[in-house]
């Protein structure tokens, strides 16, 4: 079992717990104003997503294609739904 | 085509044991086919709420103060392990580790079914205290995509107990391994879709 915990995904799990603490704390109202507690949140959650989509899902090691469709999900929903945000506040 | 190195035995240290092999998808084309069709239809979900959140933002702030944030947190982190699980048992078939794949599949069917429960005692307090789907647009949108990504988690879960049975009985024939690459990558998905839903519904401001 060891052998398999020592792998480098392990690191990825303990960023992307770290980054949802951050998520938790940054929701929390103890950060900065709304519009950009909610950009960071949004932007670490894509980021989240593509750690995961990388390393877990393996796509590291995928076909071009693969990766770029999953890639361009990740950076097209990410600015789409910050767009549709930022045009709500103004 | 191009060659990539991978980890084996010596996980990812770039040493005597590391091999080569080709770009490899992680599972069959038509799981990814769905996979991505899935998250197209979830894009447009999240872009769905963030638009009507514009239109009456009070509304929505208000009605988004009564859910426990706690609860979407810890969520988070069940299905963030149960993924960490699935990528260590995934490993673990393709070494001939049947039993420790098997149980690490295991743990990740656990942290689903931890899911579930706080998925339902979530929902059971909110039905409770009076906030059902037709209260208002924000509980509408809460109850129609946490409802369909749990029903995500429950096949997830269906597709975990395929994978305990298939890496016990081992790697048998050419297609075996494409399958629980395609069932883990499934999960994964599961894990990502929650990962927006969670800043989406209980976070944002």
């Amino acid at each position: 079992m060891n052998d398999l915990i020592r792998h480098y995904t392990t690191g990825v799990w303990l960023l992307l717990a770290a980054l949802t603490a951050s998520l938790w704390w940054l929701g929390g109202g103890s950060a900065t104003s709304g519009v950009y507690a909610t950009v960071s949140l949004m932007v670490i959650a894509f980021f989240k997503v593509r750690l995961v989509g990388i390393h877990f899902m393996e796509l590291r090691w995928a076909p071009l294609p693969l990766r770029l469709a999953f890639e361009a999900w990740t950076l097209v929903t990410c600015l789409l739904v910050l767009a549709v945000y930022w045009a709500g506040q103004t | 085509m191009q060659r990539e190195p991978i980890e084996t035995q010596d996980h990812g240290a770039a040493s005597a044991g590391e091999k080569y092999r080709q770009s490899h998808t992680p599972g069959e084309t038509g799981i990814w086919v769905f996979i991505m069709g899935d998250m197209m239809v979830f894009a447009l979900f999240f872009l769905v709420f963030v638009f009507y959140r514009a239109e009456n933002t009070a509304l929505f702030q208000a009605s988004q103060a009564t859910l426990n944030t706690h609860y979407g947190t810890f969520n988070t982190l069940l299905l963030l392990t149960s993924s960490w699980f699935v990528v260590m048992a995934t490993n673990g078939v393709r070494k001939n580790l049947r039993r420790q794949a098997a149980t690490l599949y295991g743990l990740a069917f656990l942290c689903g079914a931890g899911f579930s429960l706080i998925k339902v005692v979530e929902y059971r307090e909110k039905i409770q205290a009076g906030f059902g789907l037709t209260t208002n647009d924000f509980y509408m949108y809460y109850y129609i995509f946490t409802g369909l990504h749990f029903v995500h988690v429950i096949i997830g879960m269906a597709v975990l107990v395929a994978l305990i049975h298939k890496s016990l009985s081992g790697l048998r024939e050419p297609g075996d391994l494409a399958l629980i690459e395609g069932g883990a990558s499934y999960w994964h998905m599961v894990d990502v879709l929650w990962i927006i839903l969670f800043p989406l519904l209980y976070l944002m401001k």
